[in-house]
């Protein structure tokens, strides 16, 4: 949100986005209202108690209150439910009763580290590799055909050969960070580097300025802007990369906790989760957006 | 001729077999204003980017100072038609790498003291921290010209400097220029469009026509004429045309243009 849109229009478009809100629970609170206590009710009736035990064993709830009841119930969670949920998770976001028991926010972090490890990692080998290649014609095309086969390949599809060689689950999550995080940022910083304007290249020829302090001075504040917007693309895809990579070897993380209150079928936790990831990835696209403020400049 | 920069035989070629100039020969004395005046796509700029090493000749060399152009070089400042400024910095650290390339050795202080002065010269002080895009079209060429100044260059080469402003900026800028020139006698090679500024500002006025196909086949542009400036130094622009021989000069320069100079590139 630029600083020069008038206020007047920020205000009504939050009216708006409320409105919105407040539509979308409106539906969702009106479907999952508690149509089937009856059926409830029905369901114990005629039944001895061993088939009562039965049945609750089998994880069918067959209490009279099964219309409020937990987040196992049969239907899709309520509105409230759910609140209930975001209101005990948020409560206590550090508690660590275990392995398969942990905090959000202690889930976050192992997510976040990860992410952070595989950008930084992507970070360094992409933007001196795509200065490299933007500046010489001969790398580009030389490293194209490599570029143009790898790019494609879904980082999941990496996980069998890193958990092979790494053998660390966790290692392989952030080699596969590493993996799909390393393309946009290496072709946006080849792509900034490679259109400098010629002006200043010749500003810095006249100047007789050294090749590393032409790169340092004029090339790489000129591909800035291009750079972050590299990165920024490659943080939103390390984001949802990460979440898919924990459900697929588990262990800790925002995904594997996801994976995880799926086995448990509390869908809550579930919603809960997903609300949380949407969450962090627009502060992480935020802070990027930030970022990418400070290097624009008007030509 | 003993020349400071020396031009011989200069040619230059992109289509074979039509050079868009050739035999191009000239010189220019230490402290000289030369103006060089022609149609477009006569090979103007090309002459100039040549001369400051941006580009090499087909054929031909230039001499400054008893040595060979070869490439860019600190000693050849360049003005560029659109004024080339990093917008990521502020006038004064535009400038001050300009002054850093030159001296690297210097400390900030010193650095920054040369700027001001510089800034100051070409009236830029109240704005010496502003960004680029804060800055007028005729601010951003006065940088332009502060930069090339500020390195303190044996030559300056200024390609259709003003050629992007309007007539009242350019005349306050040119009348800047003069000042600026004749307080450093600064040795000075200028592209002109405008047959005005070169008469205000030149000491030599070099004519220059474009390549053409004749009926006895293409003859490459050059140097048709150079013009020496009868007019008294000291020349002010509000008082150029009530000068004896303004008008001979600039009609002299106009039917040239008009007539000989055979644009249509």
């Amino acid at each position: 949100m630029s600083a020069r849109v008038p206020a007047s229009l920020n205000l009504r478009a939050a009216v708006v986005s409320l409105l919105i809100l407040a539509v979308l629970l409106g539906i969702w609170h009106a479907a999952t209202l508690p149509a089937a206590s009856a059926a409830g009710g029905a369901a114990t009736a005629g039944m001895t108690p061993e088939q009562i035990e039965y049945a609750k064993l089998m994880g069918k709830d067959v209490s009279a209150a099964s219309a409020s009841g937990s987040g196992k119930s049969s239907g899709f969670p309520t509105v409230g439910q759910v609140a209930a949920t975001f209101a005990q998770q948020l409560s206590n976001p550090f508690y660590d009763n275990g392995p398969n028991d942990k905090g959000i926010a202690i889930q976050l972090a192992h997510s976040l580290g990860r992410v952070g490890l595989g950008f930084l990692f992507a970070c360094l080998v992409a933007v001196p590799l795509g200065f490299v290649i933007g500046m010489s014609p001969l790398l580009y095309r030389a490293l194209d055909p490599f570029i143009q086969v790898l790019k494609p390949i879904s980082p999941l599809a990496w996980m069998p050969l890193a958990l092979y060689t790494i053998k660390d689950s966790s290692i392989s999550g952030v080699f596969v960070i590493f993996i799909c995080s390393v393309w946009p940022m290496l072709i946006n910083t080849a792509f900034g580097v490679a259109s400098v304007r010629r002006d200043w290249l010749n500003v810095a020829r006249t100047l007789e300025v050294t090749p590393m302090r032409k790169a340092l001075r004029v090339i790489l504040p000129a591909a800035a802007p291009t750079i972050l917007t590299g990165m920024r693309i490659s943080m939103g895809i390390a984001w949802l990369v990460i979440v898919a990579a924990e459900m697929l070897v588990g262990g800790t993380g925002i995904g594997y906790f996801v994976w995880n209150e799926w086995n448990n079928l509390s869908l809550t936790n579930v919603i809960f989760a997903i609300v949380v990831i949407g969450v962090v990835g627009m502060l992480l696209d935020l802070m990027f957006a930030r970022l990418q403020r400070l290097v624009t400049y008007v030509e | 001729m003993n020349a400071f920069l020396k031009v011989e035989s200069l040619s230059r070629v992109f289509v074979p077999g039509k050079p868009v100039f050739a035999d191009v020969n000239f010189g220019i004395e230490r402290g000289e204003f030369v103006c060089i005046i022609g149609h477009s796509g006569c090979g103007k700029t090309t002459i100039l980017n040549v001369l400051a090493g941006l580009d090499t000749a087909s054929g031909g060399n230039v001499f400054m100072d008893g040595r060979e152009v070869v490439g860019p070089s600190l000693e050849r400042g360049v003005v560029f038609q659109g004024h080339a400024l990093m917008p990521w910095l502020t006038v004064r650290r535009n400038i001050a790498f300009a002054v850093e390339s030159r001296w690297p050795e210097w400390g900030a202080a010193k650095v920054n003291v040369h700027v001001e002065k510089f800034v100051a010269m070409v009236g830029l002080s109240h704005a010496i921290d502003k960004k680029p895009s804060e800055l007028s079209g005729g601010m951003k060429q006065r940088v332009g010209i502060a930069r090339a100044f500020s390195i303190q260059p044996k030559m300056l080469l200024l390609d259709e400097p003003f050629g992007a402003l309007d007539a009242l900026t350019r005349g306050t800028i040119q009348d800047e220029l003069m000042g600026i020139v004749r307080e450093t006698q600064q040795t000075v090679f200028m592209i002109t469009h405008d047959v005005d500024e070169a008469i205000l500002l030149a000491d030599r006025i070099l004519l220059m026509s474009n390549g053409s196909e004749t009926p006895s086949g293409y003859v490459p542009g050059g140097i048709a004429e150079v013009v020496r400036n009868p007019l008294p130094r000291g020349r002010t622009r509000a008082a150029l045309h009530h000068l004896d021989g303004y008008y001979d000069l600039r009609n002299h320069i106009v039917d040239f243009l008009v007539s000989r100079a055979k644009a249509g590139h």
